[in-house]
């Protein structure tokens, strides 16, 4: 197969890969410090996903994320250490501290905000899109949502609304497998969630939600058509959450060995390096030199965000309104 | 100046709007009416505020939607994000349950959640109201929780000049603004200002000037207190007639003033009582004018109950000029001051 994409653009999304997987990971053991207030849900096992939709966007287009979106922010351009500031609550967050794990957003990024409501976002998508429709630009807004997201009702009605009004949009499924503790084979009455989607009258397919090639193929596709005014689309990502729901979540709906294997069996990271050094599209050593210096960045963005100063208490009421 | 009905300025305001400022659009079931039928299009909206607006402004402005209110407000909403200055409109105020979590958590919260690096200036416009027989789902009004709601501003034009210069001023405004347009009072008719006319959020209109008494009263209710005003002043009694216009932000100066003023209180909202518009008023005087208070505060609200179907019963259920004169009485009643 000829090289699908450069070299640099490669190696720029085995950044934002591994960035995303040593950020999850060094949460997973810093969380039961009690340093970072709140809940977090990381995105571990899921990366190809995230990276392979939003490498395939421009600056100004835009996404809209879940409960689960540390992902889709750092995939989406979001800088590692105001992130960080936010998910411990500190001033130099990039919502000032007022967001959180849950909340996190950069709209210079195009990044319009993690959702802590399941089946928040697919409509606020959709409306990003009519703007551009309406505005007369090229852009495109793509929505994230898991498997549980699918059953409700909002994002329901987003899709049939974004086909009425043929808009610019992408609806992304990572299916996971469980919405929280439920298995999405039990919650998703109809067991092809792509046929599901595409009964709303749009593209859906289903693809290898750990394979960062299939996703980018498969997206890039969908955004040429939306970009050329052909509407929304669907696109299901079967993969893996590689920790819980929750970070504390005991998971004991998984089996025993659950996780395990498929570390072993669906870890994106590890098919997309063995991939592109056995295509010989980049170098083992070039992929481990940004691996360290990827870990070197977190560690400086987890030093940083301790010392980092608490929002000032005069933010509590700032910032509610434009004017009032 | 001209007189028209609450309905024509509701048209005035919005047609000057969409004149003004392309990025805005109106999107909601039937706005333009007859999509894909087989008969008439432009059909100019269930209560017929758009009139000719689907031939001047065109489809890509005038977007007849599926009936999904969560999709209707989010899509307004997201568009808001990106540019456009969409107006969403729910049919009935009732259905506000509907597509409570794209107001609630969504919209109002975007600027504080993401720490002020955005804002959203959407409005939502609603037919609110009982009088029509409507029944349970369909003569409610909702102003109560939507002010209970930090990030959103809410609107309750009581006079065709209310609604149109908080129609204007909403549009332009940066913040998520829902307006709740009394259904009963589309015929109600008005001086209005010719041209764009914009009123501000926050400062309520003092509809009469008295001595007596303060009545505070909300959307159709000024209409009902100002009957209620003319029959007392056969009597000698008269009062100070507030007309909120928005209830967030709420004007408290001009309440307290006027309460500073007449030493009574009345607060008139055809809402349920509980944890309402009526109750958030009433305690604005109980803490902040307490030492200006003559008598005990009353309040004229419907009764906790769903707005019935018999007309009887909904007229027992909607508080009328009688009940707001018999208040009114009530706080002058043995009074030595």
């Amino acid at each position: 197969m000829s090289q699908p994409l450069s070299a640099e653009q490669l190696l720029g999304a085995w950044r934002r890969m591994v960035t995303i997987r040593e950020f999850e990971e060094r949460l997973h053991r810093e969380m039961p410090k009690g340093m970072i207030p709140g809940f977090t849900h990381l995105y571990s096992g899921q990366e190809a996903v995230a990276v392979g939709v939003c490498d395939t966007l421009e600056l100004d287009d835009v996404i809209v994320s879940t409960h689960r979106g540390h992902g889709h922010c750092l995939a989406k351009g979001c800088e590692v250490k105001p992130m960080m500031q936010e998910i411990y609550g500190r001033a130099g967050g990039l919502c000032g501290g007022k967001g959180g794990s849950m909340h996190i957003a950069d709209f210079s990024k195009g990044m319009l905000g993690a959702n802590g409501i399941v089946g928040g976002g697919p409509p606020l998508a959709t409306g990003a899109a009519l703007a551009f429709r309406n505005l007369g630009n090229r852009r495109v807004s793509v929505s994230f949502g898991g498997d549980g997201s699918s059953n409700q009702g909002t994002v329901l009605e987003a899709m049939n609304m974004a086909v009425v009004l043929k808009v610019p949009t992408l609806f992304v499924y990572e299916n996971n497998g469980y919405s929280e503790n439920t298995a999405a084979e039990y919650a998703i009455g109809a067991k092809d969630l792509a046929e599901r989607c595409a009964a709303f009258g749009m593209p859906a397919e289903t693809g290898d939600g750990t394979d960062f090639f299939d996703v980018y193929e498969r997206t890039q596709r969908a955004v040429e058509r939306a970009r050329n005014g052909e509407g929304p689309s669907s696109l299901v990502f079967t993969c893996t959450r590689f920790f819980g729901h929750f970070e504390g979540d005991p998971q004991k709906y998984r089996a025993a060995d659950e996780v395990e294997t498929f570390r072993q069996t669906m870890d994106c990271l590890r098919k997309f390096r063995e991939r592109v050094t056995a295509e010989g599209w980049l170098e083992e050593s070039a992929l481990q030199q940004v691996h360290e210096e990827v870990l070197a960045l977190i560690e400086e963005a987890v030093e940083e965000a301790m010392a980092a100063p608490l929002p000032d208490l005069s933010t509590l009421t700032t910032d509610v309104y434009t004017s009032y | 100046m001209p007189v028209m009905s609450y309905r024509e300025a509701l048209t005035d305001a919005y047609r000057l709007a969409m004149r003004k400022d392309p990025r805005v659009c109106i999107l909601g079931e039937d706005v333009a009416g007859g999509a894909g039928a087989s008969g008439q299009r432009n059909i100019g909206g269930i209560f017929g505020p758009w009139p000719d607006f689907l031939p001047e402004f065109g489809e890509q402005r005038m977007i007849d939607t599926p009936i999904s209110e969560s999709a209707i407000v989010g899509t307004a909403v997201g568009a808001a994000l990106c540019g456009l200055r969409p107006v969403a409109e729910i049919m009935f105020s009732d259905f506000l349950g509907l597509c409570l979590d794209q107001i609630w958590n969504q919209a109002a919260k975007f600027r504080y959640m993401f720490g002020g690096q955005t804002h959203c200036p959407v409005v939502i416009r609603v037919n609110t109201g009982a009088g029509m027989s409507a029944g349970s789902q369909h003569s409610q009004t909702g102003y109560g929780m939507m002010t209970n709601i930090p990030g959103l501003k809410v609107v309750v034009p009581a006079s065709a000049a209310d609604v149109k210069g908080l129609v204007m001023t909403a549009i332009d405004d940066p913040d998520p603004v829902i307006i709740f347009d009394h259904k009963a009072l589309f015929t109600d008719k008005g001086e209005v200002p010719e041209g764009e006319f914009y009123l501000p959020f926050g400062e309520a209109e003092l509809v009469r000037e008295g001595d007596d008494c303060t009545i505070v009263a909300i959307s159709r209710m000024v209409k009902f207190s100002q009957k209620a005003a003319d029959a007392l002043e056969k009597d000698g009694i008269t009062v100070d007639l507030v007309n909120p216009r928005t209830l967030s932000p709420l004007d408290e100066e001009t309440i307290l003033e006027s309460v500073e003023h007449t030493g009574r209180l009345v607060v008139v909202d055809e809402s349920n009582p509980r944890c309402s518009a009526a109750t958030d008023i009433a305690a604005l005087v109980a803490s902040k004018g307490f030492a200006s208070l003559k008598a005990p505060i009353e309040l004229v609200t419907a009764p906790h109950t769903p707005p019935p179907f018999a007309p009887n019963l909904e007229r027992a259920y909607l508080p009328g000029p009688k009940d707001i004169e018999a208040a009114v009485r009530r706080t002058l009643k043995g009074r030595t001051t």
